[in-house]
């Protein structure tokens, strides 16, 4: 399969007051064209400061980008320069924010909003840029495209402003789509709609997605594959099945049963601490329930399980060791 | 029928929204005053050469034997040293004072609020740049600086517009900027760049029309301010220059015969109150109907 997007040895980071902080370690990460990667880990992983960089639109200071490059068919989007990056942004990769309240500009309307993006990406007149409009207001499945044109955001529902703004998002045409928890501050009947709305486009239009999102089983209904991201690095990663039916990374085995469905789950939930400065291990050692004393000072590397499922665990790989 | 309908029904928030400022409108008497006065200045400024009973007395004619008479029923705000009729020339010099008003904040805000955008929104080194050379224009008391601009460019009344202009942009652009450094952060500007807008085109794109509800409140209290500033520079002398009937012009030259022409400063005076008042009641008017949070239900 031909790989479309490719992260090689990626490391970002942020100046801040109490000195410098890694934000992002990937090693390498590839999404084939056609697929839909899934992205899962809790806030402040380093989800988000991935889809901004991916666009070079961390803001540069307090961020920093250390090594590494990001490729885009093959090339190099990180030393692209502010013009050839905005020929990228929007026409190659496209991308969907967290909030669909905030995502739009409230003094236009919805209509506008879509058709200016129409004109200035495809370079057509503006009666065209209006048809264009409405056939991909239709394609979100927003009824009576024409009525909404004429709305401004404040006068729809979040739903129905995710859904123009993946209208927006993919009006230019992209190939690859990153989506950033698109599903946030929705409620749950209508994240469902959004999901199967993406689920259907990406089919349609044959689109590469990278999915961000800190819900595994939000992820596992439309990806192909999963990542599970960790501190800024990716712990384990395969395909779905793989990964959800067996999750090997304990965060990941935590991860999947997050979700609170008595009490005696609450327990066993490890809230997320401070990270501790020093630690040259595993980011997951202090709150690790397997940890050994291995993990405090090696760095786990990724190894296969099988298939195309890899995990950085030392507690899979080293049974040698005596268990606890 | 199917199409008005769908119409209809799209512009319906519209008219809402509309009849809802209306109704605001009303609640605020003194905002509907001053709307109503300013609504009469207007037509003033527009007939007046038509509606003025002396309209050769505007400018140049004289008409000595009639020199400062009391107001009466043949002039009704009396005559001034030269015999002319200061109803006239005070209906006249609503058509200057609204023109002068008009041009100087349409001029400041041209300057000012794009540099205030670009300011705000690009941020770093062009930032520092603008709002530095702001900082030294907002340094100078705003008056004493149109004088000396005045006065260097020499005394008419283009030149006083332009010298309040110059003194006057440096507010709209620190008043812009901080809007649009707040504005910046907001995710439709981070979607709008995810989507590669230019940044020329998220400026007067995204930002500006974002900005414009509290710059239409400030410029419509300038319109009183910019008034009072160019009757100030007439009545200097660096502003329109006699037979101009602008009125602080006209107040200037009154001094003299404020002792037995009461009314030849009074009018003129008035005139300049009432409008710089209604300008003043509007804008507050502007911002209790443009900021939902300080509107009294």
């Amino acid at each position: 399969m031909d790989i479309c997007y490719e992260i090689k040895d990626l490391k970002v980071g942020f100046e801040t007051f109490e000195g410098f902080k890694r934000a992002l370690d990937i090693k390498h990460l590839e999404i084939y064209k056609g697929e839909t990667f899934g992205l899962v880990g809790e806030s402040g992983a380093g989800k988000s400061v991935l889809a901004l960089t991916s666009l070079k639109l961390l803001p540069i200071p307090p961020g920093v980008i250390e090594s590494g490059e990001i490729l885009l068919n093959g090339e190099n989007i990180l030393n692209k320069n502010e013009k050839q990056i905005r020929e990228i942004r929007g026409k190659k990769i496209s991308m969907i924010f967290q909030d669909p309240m905030s995502s739009l500009n409230p003094v236009f309307t919805v209509g506008e909003q879509i058709v200016r993006v129409i004109v200035n990406n495809q370079k057509v007149s503006r009666r065209e840029a209006e048809k264009k409009a409405v056939e991909m207001i239709n394609m979100v499945k927003l009824p009576d495209a024409k009525n909404i044109m004429r709305k401004y955001p404040h006068e729809l529902s979040g739903g129905q402003r995710q859904r123009v703004i993946i209208a927006v998002a993919l009006s230019c045409g992209a190939e690859f789509l990153i989506a950033d928890e698109p599903t946030r501050n929705l409620d749950v009947t209508i994240q469902a709609g959004i999901l199967k709305l993406i689920y259907e486009l990406k089919k349609e239009l044959k689109m590469t997605t990278l999915f961000i999102a800190n819900n595994m089983s939000l992820v596992s209904a439309i990806c192909d594959r999963i990542g599970i991201l960790h501190e800024g690095r990716i712990v384990e990663i395969g395909s779905v099945h793989e990964v959800v039916q067996n999750p090997k990374h304990p965060y990941t085995q935590i991860l999947r049963n997050a979700i609170p469905r008595n009490p005696s789950v609450l327990n066993r939930i490890m809230v997320k601490e401070d990270l501790e400065e020093g630690i040259e291990g595993c980011g997951y050692y202090k709150r690790c329930p397997h940890r050994k004393p291995v993990c405090k000072n090696n760095l786990p590397e990724m190894q296969l399980v099988e298939g195309t499922h890899y995990v950085a665990c030392f507690k899979e790989f080293e049974r040698g060791e005596p268990d606890e | 029928m199917n199409k008005l309908s769908s119409l209809y029904k799209s512009i319906k928030p519209r008219i809402k929204e509309l009849k809802l400022s209306l109704y605001l409108l009303k609640r605020n008497k003194l905002t509907y005053f001053a709307l109503v006065v300013i609504a009469m200045l207007v037509l003033i400024a527009v007939f007046a050469p038509y509606i003025a009973p002396f309209p050769s007395h505007i400018y140049g004619s004289t008409n000595p034997e009639d020199s400062l008479l009391p107001p009466g029923s043949k002039y009704f705000f009396g005559t001034d040293e030269l015999g002319r009729d200061i109803f006239s020339r005070v209906l006249y010099g609503t058509r200057i004072s609204l023109q002068t008003a008009l041009l100087t904040v349409a001029l400041a805000l041209l300057i000012g609020v794009p540099l205030g955008a670009i300011a705000g929104t690009l941020g770093g080194f062009i930032d520092e740049a603008i709002m530095r050379v702001t900082d030294i224009f907002l340094s100078f008391p705003p008056l004493l600086l149109a004088i000396a601009i005045a006065a260097f460019l020499g005394p008419s009344l283009t030149n006083a517009m332009l010298a309040i202009a110059i003194s006057w942009w440096p507010w709209y652009t620190r008043l812009v900027r901080g809007q649009a450094v707040s504005l910046r952060e907001r995710q439709f500007v981070k979607a709008a760049r995810a989507i590669g807008t230019p940044p020329l085109r998220i400026i007067f794109g995204h930002i500006v029309p974002n900005c414009i509800a509290p710059v239409i409140v400030q410029a419509s209290m300038d319109l009183g301010g910019v008034i009072l500033t160019a009757s100030a520079l007439s009545f200097l002398g660096l502003g329109a220059q006699p037979p101009t009937p602008e009125w602080g012009l006209m107040v200037s030259t009154s001094r003299t015969y404020f002792l037995n022409g009461w009314w030849y400063s009074i009018f003129p005076g008035l005139a300049i109150f009432f409008t710089v008042l209604a300008f003043n009641l509007l804008g507050d008017g502007l911002r209790e109907i443009l900021d939902p949070k300080t509107r009294q239900y």
